[in-house]
C-alpha cells in the first residue's frame, strides 16, 4: 500500500491511462453519494441542541480516548507483530497472519462474545483474575480499550508488515556490514524506511476503533460515561429519534475527517 | 481527485465505519417478499419473539420470511419503505408510529408479556426482587432506556420506589440475556418468554404483582404488501386458537 508513494510521483499526474480516472471517479461517487444523502437528511437547524448534550460530549470524548489508547496499544505490541512476520523466520508465520486477521473476518459481535469467553468473570482467564484480584474488564473503560484493540489491530499489523516487505532489505545489509548492531538497524533504517507504513497503520487503526460498535457492546457493555461510545450513542439514538442519530454520526464523521486530513500532508507524502 | 492509496483507504474505512456505527447492517437484505416472486411473506417481528413465531411458522406451513429485531428498529426500518407484510412489535408504540404513517392499519394485540427478574443459574448472588437494583455491588444490566424492555422495566422500577444502579444499558433484550446466561451479569429485567426460551441456563424471579408491568404485543398487516391475502392469513393464524396455544407455550399470556 505504501509502496505507491514514491513511484506515484515520479510517473507524474498528466500521464493517467485514460480509464484509471472514470473507474476512480465512480468509486469516489458511490463513497460520496450516500454521505451527501446523509448530509441532506441531517437536521441542521436543531444541530447545536443535538450535539451539546451530555450524552454527546461524554461518548465524543470517551470514543476519541479509547480509540487512541488502543491504537498506542496496537503499535506496541502490533509493530512488533509485524517484524516478526515481515523478517522473523518463525514457523507457523502464515497460520499466525491468518489467525491475527480473524477479528476483521468475524461480526464484531461475536468478536466481544469471544472477549467475554476469555476475559470476562466467568472466562478462560479473566475468570481466575477476578476470582483472585476483584478486577473485571467488561463494564470498564478498559473494556472498551480492550475491545477496540482486538477489532482494530489487523489493520496496523497488516499495513505495517506490507510496508516493512516493499522497503528496500539491502539497506538492512549494508548497515549489518557496516557493523551496525541489530538494534541499531531496527532503529535507524528498518523502522525509519516503514515510518509511512506505520503511520497509515495507525490511522486505519484509529479509524477503526472510532467507529467500532458489535464488540464494543457485547464486551464492554452500555453505560453512559463509562463504556457509551459514539457509535452506541448512535444506535441507540436511532431508536428514538433518527435525527439525533444523524447528527451525531455527522459529528463522528467531522471529527475522523479533521484528524484525518491533515495527517495526510504532514506525514505520508514526506 | 485521486488520493494517495493510504489515506484513501482510510478514509473510505472511516466513512464506512462511521455508517455502520448506524448499526442494523444484518437486516437490509430481506428476502424477496417485496419483489412479488410468490416466495412468501415477510414478518417484520420484534427480537423476544423469535422462538414462539419460527415455532408458528413452522406450524402455518406457507414459506415465510421472519426478520427479527428491536421493536424500534424495525420500526424506522419500515418507516424508509423496507418491504415486509407484517408487522408485530413487542410495544404499542412503534406501531402507533407505523399506523399514523399510514404504512400498516387495524392493529391487533396478539398476546402479552409479563417482566421478570433473570439471574444466572445458582443465584450465586442471592438476588430476590427489584430492591436488588440499588445495590451498586452487584453486576447489574437493563435493556437501555430507548427500546421498549429498558422503559418497561424501569417503570416497573419506579413503580417499587428503586432507582436501579446498573453496570450496563444493552441494545435488545436478547444481549442482557446472553450476558446472564453467561454468568456475566448478576441480574437484568427481561421478560419472562425470554426467561422460559433461555431453559436451564438461568432461573427467573418474579416481580410483585402491584410492581408488575404487562406489555401488549400488536398485529398488523402493512399497506405496501404484494400478497395481502397471505399477510392476512398469517395474522389470522396468529390470533387463532392454535396460534395462541403456541405463543402461551413460550410464556406470552392472552391479550
Amino acid at each position: 500500500m505504501t509502496a505507491g508513494t514514491a513511484p506515484r510521483r515520479r510517473a507524474g499526474q498528466g500521464r493517467t491511462p485514460w480509464l484509471i480516472a472514470p473507474l476512480a471517479a465512480v468509486a469516489v461517487a458511490y463513497v460520496a453519494l450516500p454521505f451527501a444523502a446523509l448530509l441532506q437528511r441531517a437536521p441542521w437547524t436543531d444541530l447545536d441542541d443535538l450535539v451539546g448534550q451530555p450524552v454527546v460530549t461524554d461518548a465524543l470524548r470517551l470514543s476519541i480516548t479509547t480509540a487512541l489508547a488502543a491504537t498506542a496499544v496496537s503499535l506496541v505490541i502490533g509493530v512488533p507483530l509485524a517484524w516478526v512476520l515481515a523478517r522473523g523466520h518463525l514457523p507457523g508465520r502464515s497460520a499466525t497472519r491468518a489467525l491475527i486477521t480473524l477479528p476483521m473476518v468475524l461480526p464484531p459481535v461475536v468478536g466481544g462474545a469471544a472477549l467475554l469467553f476469555a476475559f470476562g468473570r466467568r472466562g478462560l482467564l479473566g475468570g481466575p483474575v477476578y476470582e483472585s484480584t476483584g478486577l473485571l474488564l467488561p463494564y470498564s473503560v478498559w473494556g472498551v480499550v480492550a475491545a477496540n484493540t482486538f477489532v482494530a489491530m489487523p489493520f496496523l499489523v497488516l499495513t505495517v508488515e506490507s510496508g516493512l516487505r516493499a522497503a528496500d532489505q539491502r539497506y538492512e545489509d549494508a548497515a549489518a556490514t557496516l557493523g551496525a548492531s541489530r538494534w541499531t538497524i531496527l532503529r535507524r533504517v528498518t523502522l525509519p524506511h516503514a515510518g509511512p507504513s506505520i503511520v497509515a497503520g495507525a490511522v486505519l487503526c484509529w479509524a477503526r476503533a472510532l467507529g467500532e460498535f458489535g464488540a464494543t457492546v457485547t464486551f464492554a457493555g452500555n453505560l453512559q460515561g463509562r463504556t457509551q461510545t459514539m457509535p452506541l450513542a448512535v444506535f441507540l439514538a436511532l431508536e428514538s429519534d433518527r435525527d439525533a442519530a444523524i447528527a451525531l454520526s455527522l459529528v463522528l464523521m467531522a471529527v475522523s475527517l479533521a484528524v484525518l486530513l491533515p495527517l495526510r500532508d504532514r506525514w505520508l507524502t514526506g | 481527485m485521486i488520493r494517495p492509496p493510504p489515506l484513501a483507504l482510510a478514509l473510505t474505512l472511516a466513512v464506512i465505519l462511521a455508517l455502520d456505527a448506524t448499526g442494523c447492517s444484518p437486516e437490509v437484505g430481506r428476502g424477496n417478499a417485496g419483489e412479488g416472486g410468490g416466495a412468501g411473506i415477510t414478518v417484520a417481528a420484534a427480537a423476544s419473539l423469535t422462538d414462539a413465531f419460527t415455532e408458528l411458522v413452522a406450524a402455518f406451513g406457507a414459506p415465510v420470511e421472519l426478520d427479527f429485531g428491536p421493536s424500534s428498529s424495525l420500526r424506522e426500518q419500515l418507516l424508509a419503505g423496507a418491504p415486509a407484510d407484517v408487522f408485530a412489535p413487542a410495544d404499542r408504540s412503534s406501531m402507533d408510529a407505523v399506523v399514523a404513517a399510514g404504512v400498516a392499519s387495524d392493529p391487533r394485540d396478539f398476546a402479552t408479556n409479563q417482566l421478570q427478574i433473570v439471574v444466572p443459574a445458582g443465584n450465586r448472588a442471592g438476588v430476590s426482587g427489584l430492591a436488588d437494583f440499588a445495590d451498586a455491588g452487584r453486576l447489574l444490566g437493563l435493556c437501555a432506556e430507548e427500546v421498549p424492555c429498558g422503559r418497561f422495566a424501569r417503570q416497573a422500577l419506579s413503580n417499587a420506589g428503586v432507582n436501579p444502579v446498573v453496570d450496563t444499558n444493552e441494545p435488545d433484550v436478547r444481549a442482557l440475556l446472553t450476558k446472564v446466561e453467561a454468568g456475566e451479569l448478576d441480574a437484568g429485567i427481561v421478560y419472562r418468554s425470554d426467561v422460559l426460551a433461555a431453559g436451564d441456563t438461568v432461573e427467573g424471579v418474579d416481580l410483585p404483582a402491584d410492581a408488575g408491568v404487562t406489555t401488549s404485543y400488536p398485529i398488523a398487516t402493512l399497506a405496501g404488501s404484494h400478497h395481502p391475502d397471505d399477510a392476512a392469513a398469517f395474522v389470522a393464524y396468529v390470533l387463532s386458537d392454535e396460534g395462541r396455544a403456541i405463543l402461551a407455550a413460550h410464556g406470552f399470556g392472552p391479550p
